[in-house]
């Protein structure tokens, strides 16, 4: 039994373990990849023997160090699948492991918003974020032509670590116009030095960016092989005339979702909120839940980056005692919420999903029968789920969930708010059976001795 | 500069190809070029797509089991199938 499990060993989940360390509680921290770092200072493949160091390597290691020469006891390669709650203890469930605590901290971080548009499955459309963990984890990049597109700041590092790295950038397809970065400008101020290499990103690839604009559809026999744009108006509906690139290989998202399904299964009570990119547990400004013995921090708390999560950490430790001190986030918050504004969703991006496109990628459901299990009568996303199979998948509809929500959106005039989310379930990802149960011997079940009737 | 680790071969779906010691099967085969690497329930190609263990589009088969090409090690000789469902 520990005194704190904490689950993702990102910034946020590492910096809550140390502190929580520090002020003496015995601490796990458990993580599904193979070291500490988390998406945005995750390390390196042990095939790189030596490379030049970055922000990224450097912010990473010192982070895995800390980690390291603290007393917290770490459990990699470890995917928690079910949390529940006895009592006042908290049973983790790790494959056919049960672990204990009497507080738990949950850092799961955020995956990406893809808007499904026709040929999005295509073999080489990866996402944004998962382009960095190609250059993150194995210095290497996409394709030989790529054509980075959608929202917010990540379209410029990812094009140019992709430059860095040897690949060529086709073009920039920006959803957001010149002027929405300039409305950021102002908060950027706060932080100099991104904003000096915010500068030089966007300088850089300054003619390779096609500003207002979005791929309409994405082509090719088995794997990317052309990209059709189009120019968005201001509310992101694709406008005029198409216009053709060639690549091999597109990075495409629009934004971050935070990662609630650990807080949900946990029972906490979540709300919608868009600057913090989507539904985000209701929390206290140290990461209080509505439950006791609960914590978040990080980006699955909503979406403030990098910048806030070891803060955001350390005062989710903190919460752990009534009389916690706080730090203080709020020029890192302000910062984290310009640059989530940038991806914030506006109505025009439904105009983006054709009504056969795939929008549940693994069931294979589309827009059109989305929209006529929701005119039929099924308006939450558990009636969806069930009358289409939109959500069930392998990917536990962190894919869909979103498009799924705008479509109903925009068939019932309900909020976000209104329509809600599917019922929380274990596994938190797919499992095989052997991993999750002893192994079994028939041999061994205990036969029930015949009923005296 | 970028130093190595030494290269070593495996098989997908019954063809060579070769990766650098330790690193996923997804990035080997990304960069050997072969993007579609599972087959979706409707018969569509499917390639690595999250690239951190959410998606389960780059899904394959190791030793009968099913695993996340983007997170599992290639291992000298190892033998990868292609699933055609998850």
């Amino acid at each position: 039994m520990y005194d704190v499990i904490v689950i993702g060993a990102g910034p946020a989940g590492v910096n809550a373990a140390i502190e929580a360390d520090n002020l003496g509680y015995s601490v796990l921290i458990i993580d599904e990849q193979g070291s500490a770092g988390g998406q945005v200072w995750r390390n390196k493949s042990s095939s790189i023997i030596d490379a030049p160091k970055t922000e990224t390597s450097i912010k990473g290691n010192a982070l895995r160090d800390a980690l390291m020469s603290s007393n917290v006891s770490v459990k990699y390669e470890a995917r928690v699948w079910h949390i529940e709650k006895c009592d006042t203890i908290w049973n983790i469930h790790v494959e056919n492991d049960v672990l204990t605590s009497k507080n738990l901290i949950i850092a799961t971080g955020a995956y990406e918003r893809i808007i499904p548009i026709p040929g999005w499955t295509l073999p080489g459309v990866i996402g944004l974020a998962g382009a960095t963990a190609l250059f993150k984890e194995h210095m290497m990049v996409p394709g030989h032509k790529t054509v980075v597109a959608g929202s917010g700041p990540l379209l410029f590092y990812v094009a140019n670590e992709i430059e860095r790295l040897g690949g060529t950038v086709e073009a920039i397809v920006s959803l957001n116009s010149r002027f929405d970065w300039l409305k950021s400008l102002l908060i950027m101020i706060t932080q100099p030095i991104l904003l000096w290499q915010g500068f030089k990103w966007v300088t850089a690839f300054y003619k390779k960016t096609i500003w207002q604009s979005a791929p309409i559809k994405f082509e090719g026999a088995d794997h990317i092989e052309l990209v059709k744009i189009k120019k968005v108006d201001d509310d992101w509906t694709p406008i005029g005339k198409e216009q053709i690139l060639e690549a091999d290989s597109v990075c495409y998202g629009q934004g971050l979702i935070p990662a609630i399904e650990a807080s949900r299964l946990a029972g906490a009570e979540h709300h919608y909120d868009e600057t913090l990119g989507g539904w985000v547990p209701t929390i206290d400004d140290m990461g209080r839940t509505s439950i006791e013995g609960l914590f978040v921090c990080g980006d699955n708390a909503g979406i403030l980056g990098a910048l806030a999560a070891p803060i955001r950490g350390k005062n989710a430790a903190q919460a752990i005692n009534k009389n916690g001190v706080v730090y203080d986030i709020g020029k890192f918050e302000r910062f984290g919420k310009a640059m989530t504004a940038l991806s914030i969703p506006r109505a025009g991006l439904l105009n983006l999903i054709d009504t056969d496109t795939d929008v549940c990628r693994c069931e294979g459901v589309t827009r059109k029968e989305i929209e006529h299990e929701i005119i039929t009568g099924a308006q939450s996303p558990n009636a969806i789920k069930s009358g289409t199979r939109c959500g069930m998948g392998p990917c536990g509809g962190r894919f869909c969930a979103d498009a799924q929500a705008m479509i109903n959106e925009h068939v019932t005039g309900k909020t976000r708010e209104d329509i809600g989310l599917p019922t929380a379930r274990p596994p938190l990802r797919p499992m095989p059976m052997d991993q999750i149960t002893e192994e079994l011997n028939y041999d061994d079940l205990p036969i029930p001795g015949v009923s005296p009737l | 500069m970028i130093r190595r680790a030494a290269e070593i071969t495996f098989q997908f779906d019954g063809d060579e190809f070769t990766a650098f010691d330790g690193e996923t099967i997804s990035a080997a085969l990304l960069r050997s070029g072969q993007k579609n690497i599972r087959s979706a329930p409707t018969g569509a190609p499917r390639g690595m797509f999250c690239g951190m263990g959410v998606c389960q589009e780059c899904v394959v088969e190791v030793d009968g089991k099913k695993t996340e090409a983007c997170r599992t090690k290639v291992k000298a000789g190892l033998i990868v199938r292609k699933a055609t469902y998850v």
